[in-house]
């Protein structure tokens, strides 16, 4: 026998399995789930100590919630009656026929009655500008960004506050009220402050020291001092600064202030924008001899607005929720308008406030939540762009 | 041949209107010019319309009689002797306290509730999810009056006050507490406690060279508890326990004695404090999952256990990225608690922009100096955040 024969028997003899074994499935501890359970919720005596707690705190929570806004909650009725537990010898939660008969009030103020369509058609005004611009699979939207920022301004101050010329009956802003006056103080600040907020971040960043001075001067103080105080300061101050008979109306004078102070928190937002644009970007556009406005617009904003995007959103919606200052300068907005509805005699039972709230809280929930939902999404556009 | 070359290396001239310099001059010049006016144009305007409504300008009102009542004053203050001056140290006090209070139970909330979001524990991470989105997206506005109307007013009036035993009254009105009384020899309690806050310091210097030269630890912590907290119980228990109490006493129609709390100065608490832990916990979180997991993988492979990891390695690269932000959010409260002015607690604004401004209407000299508070507390923790980033700025090559 020769070695090679031998390894030939060799490996003959040895036995290799010619295919491999079906993996068997992982144990039930480690999948599904009870494995799931046990990792998340019941992995150490700290973390059931913490499940237990928290499950407790949800199931006291939820039950509690579900009462007060179904369970016990009345569906009907004309006033304050239907919701007291003295008349109605039950349980009471939130009290539902208050905020149905007084949505009209809630969503237009006082606005005339015959006059309402016009904000119905500013909402809708709005609405188109805004699905224009979100949106970023929409047609043309240079055109859009034309129409936000001018186009529809202008038609929709024609159209609410009234032009006897072309037949739209005036209407005092006195009379604006409740989700109307929430959306024109949010749409004035968020049209408003993008344009300014880049002409003074563009101003910070200057080589002309008087420029930046005053760029610097502007956004630190406003952004040092609280809102309400810039709104006083709109409400007392500025018809002392203008002429007698020019004296601004109550909501434009909070509008400007609202327009300053988004102004200056969006220059700071443009800003990091500007500053994440790598130095080459300038020297290439400076190369090819653009301008200084050139460069800016079709070179290093369209960039740095687009790094900063989720910034500007998250800034959008804190001006959305600071709308709500506004009340404290005497002006209807949603909050306000539930402030005098929730004590009208009419309604006031121990259950009306909250149900007020419940409401408000859900207005401004669905509107800032949806906000920062569109952030995120843009952000993960963006990043996926960023990805090589 | 020289004059020509020397000719042809002479910058090209260009028209003095296109030389940026010129152009820069001119511009700012413009620019200051439109400020100048504009400020003129106001101050002309102002004058003339006080002048027309009789309101006085300059600062006299600051020493004359404030004549009206505020709820909460931490300092001396009558309404018929004080000032007005007076009452802004009181607003101002008024807001400062607040805030201070604010920050500490927002930094706690804060902490807790962005450690949670991290948490393994599903549920736990969910319901801390849940209660920042939440919070974050109200308006702190109607937050505040939430806690204020619906929850604090909403409490039992003065006859049926919810009642613990040991002496503390709730209802509509406020929370009343007991108030401690010190008797003579508390001083010494103090003493004592000062001594081992300064000892605990020295401790901790002390056994941080002593560690860095010959490699033993000190149990720092619990000696520093024994300092701090223990020897000055010892102290108290000598001196034969020097407090007393004042309980609140119930009477028909006021509640007298005790400490009170006014529901305005619990609801912003509240409101404030809630609402700013929101923001904190995004901070925190932030901060946390700014540290690359690649430290903590490198401190266990080096044998450090999880606690010393969190504590030398995790925690202080993650406040680095937290303390900047954080700070921010410190100042927002302290600005935010100017909301008081909707449901009237007497902080700066209230009193001062509110019924110093009503009574005086002197705008101008209010609103200035309000802002002017503002200013000087943004400033003043800008400047301590810029020495604190410096110091703790990444040391790089």
């Amino acid at each position: 026998m020769t070695m090679a024969e031998g390894d030939l028997a060799l490996t003959q003899l040895a036995f290799v399995r010619k295919a491999s074994i079906a993996p068997r499935p992982p144990p039930s501890k480690m999948v599904g789930p009870v494995a799931w359970l046990r990792n998340n919720l019941f992995s150490t005596p700290f973390n059931i100590t913490l499940t237990i707690t928290m499950a407790l705190l949800l199931a006291w929570a939820i039950p509690e919630l579900v009462r007060f806004l179904l369970l016990d909650a009345v569906w009907s009725g004309s006033d304050r009656d239907a919701c007291l537990e003295s008349v109605q010898h039950r349980e009471i939660g939130a009290c539902w026929p208050f905020v149905w008969e007084r949505l009209p009030y809630f969503i237009y103020g006082s606005y005339p009655i015959s006059e309402r369509w016009r904000v119905d058609v500013f909402f809708v005004l709005l609405a188109v500008g805004i699905a224009w611009l979100l949106w970023p699979g929409a047609p043309r939207r240079d055109l859009g960004i034309l129409y936000f920022f001018l186009v529809m301004p202008i038609s929709s101050f024609v159209l609410l506050t009234g032009w006897a010329a072309i037949g739209l009956q005036p209407v005092d802003t006195v009379l604006w009220g409740g989700v109307l006056v929430t959306i024109v103080v949010a749409s004035v600040g968020i049209v408003c402050s993008l344009p300014i907020g880049i002409v003074l971040a563009l101003g910070r960043r200057s080589r002309m020291p008087a420029v930046r001075l005053l760029s610097v001067i502007f956004i630190e103080f406003v952004r040092g001092v609280p809102l309400v105080t810039v709104l006083f300061m709109a409400g007392v101050m500025l018809p002392l600064f203008v002429p007698e008979q020019l004296s601004p109306d109550k909501l434009v004078r909070a509008l400007v202030g609202i327009a300053m102070f988004a102004s200056a928190y969006m220059a700071e937002v443009v800003r990091a924008g500007l500053q994440a644009i790598p130095k080459g970007q300038f020297e290439g556009a400076m190369a090819i001899g653009l301008g200084y406005g050139q460069m800016m617009r079709l070179i290093v904003l369209p960039q740095a607005l687009r790094v900063t995007l989720p910034n500007i959103v998250n800034t959008y919606i804190g001006l959305f929720k600071d709308t709500t200052l506004v009340f404290i300068v005497g002006i209807f907005d949603l909050l306000r308008t539930i402030e005098v509805a929730r004590i009208d005699p009419k309604w006031a039972t121990p259950v009306t406030s909250t149900t007020g709230y419940v409401v408000a809280a859900i207005f401004y929930l669905v509107f800032c939540y949806g906000m920062s939902r569109y952030a995120r999404a843009m952000e993960l556009r963006l990043a996926k762009g960023d990805r090589h | 041949m020289s004059g020509e070359l020397s000719a042809n290396s002479r910058p090209a001239r260009v028209a003095y209107y296109n030389d940026p310099k010129v152009r820069s001059i001119a511009y700012q010049a413009l620019l200051c010019a439109i400020v100048a006016f504009l400020i003129y144009g106001a101050a002309t305007n102002a004058i003339e319309n006080l002048a027309r409504a009789r309101i006085a300008s300059g600062f006299g009102f600051w020493n004359a009689t404030a004549g009206f009542d505020i709820s909460q004053t931490l300092i001396e203050y009558s309404p018929r002797a004080s000032t007005y001056g007076r009452a802004f140290w009181v607003g101002l006090l008024n807001t400062l306290l607040v805030s201070a209070i604010g920050i500490v139970l927002a930094t706690i909330l804060g902490f807790i509730v962005g450690i949670s979001r991290l948490s393994r524990n599903w549920l736990l991470a969910r319901i801390a999810g849940g209660y920042v989105e939440i919070i974050r997206n109200t308006p702190l506005l109607l937050q505040l009056l939430f806690w204020y109307n619906a929850v604090l007013k909403a409490l039992p009036g003065l006859r049926d006050s919810l009642v613990v035993p040991g002496g503390l009254y709730l209802n509509n009105r406020g929370l009343y507490l007991p108030k401690p009384l010190l008797e003579t020899g508390s001083g010494l309690v103090g003493l004592g406690f000062t001594v081992g806050i300064l000892g605990a310091i020295a401790l901790y210097l002390w056994a941080r060279r002593r560690q860095e030269r010959t490699g033993q630890q000190t149990p720092v912590f619990w000696l520093s508890v024994g300092l701090v907290i223990v020897a000055p119980l010892l102290i108290f228990a000598a001196a034969g326990f020097p407090i007393a109490f004042e309980y609140p006493q119930a009477g028909r129609f006021n509640i007298t004695g005790g400490i009170e709390i006014l529901p305005e100065f619990a609801a912003l608490l509240f409101g404030l404090s809630i609402y700013t832990a929101a923001f904190i916990a995004e901070v925190v979180r932030a901060g946390i999952l700014a540290v690359s997991h690649g430290q903590t993988e490198a401190a266990f492979s080096l044998g450090l256990r999880p606690g010393p990891t969190l504590r030398l390695i995790v925690v202080p690269q993650a406040m680095r990225v937290i303390i900047p932000p954080l700070t921010s959010q410190y100042l927002n409260l302290t600005k935010n608690s100017s909301l008081a002015v909707a449901i009237g607690y007497p902080d700066l604004v209230q009193v001062f922009t509110g019924t110093v401004l009503n009574q005086t209407g002197q705008a101008v000299e209010v609103v200035a100096i309000t802002m002017l508070v503002y200013l000087v507390i943004s400033l003043f923790t800008s400047l301590l955040m810029n020495i604190y980033n410096s110091r703790m700025a990444l040391v790089e090559r």
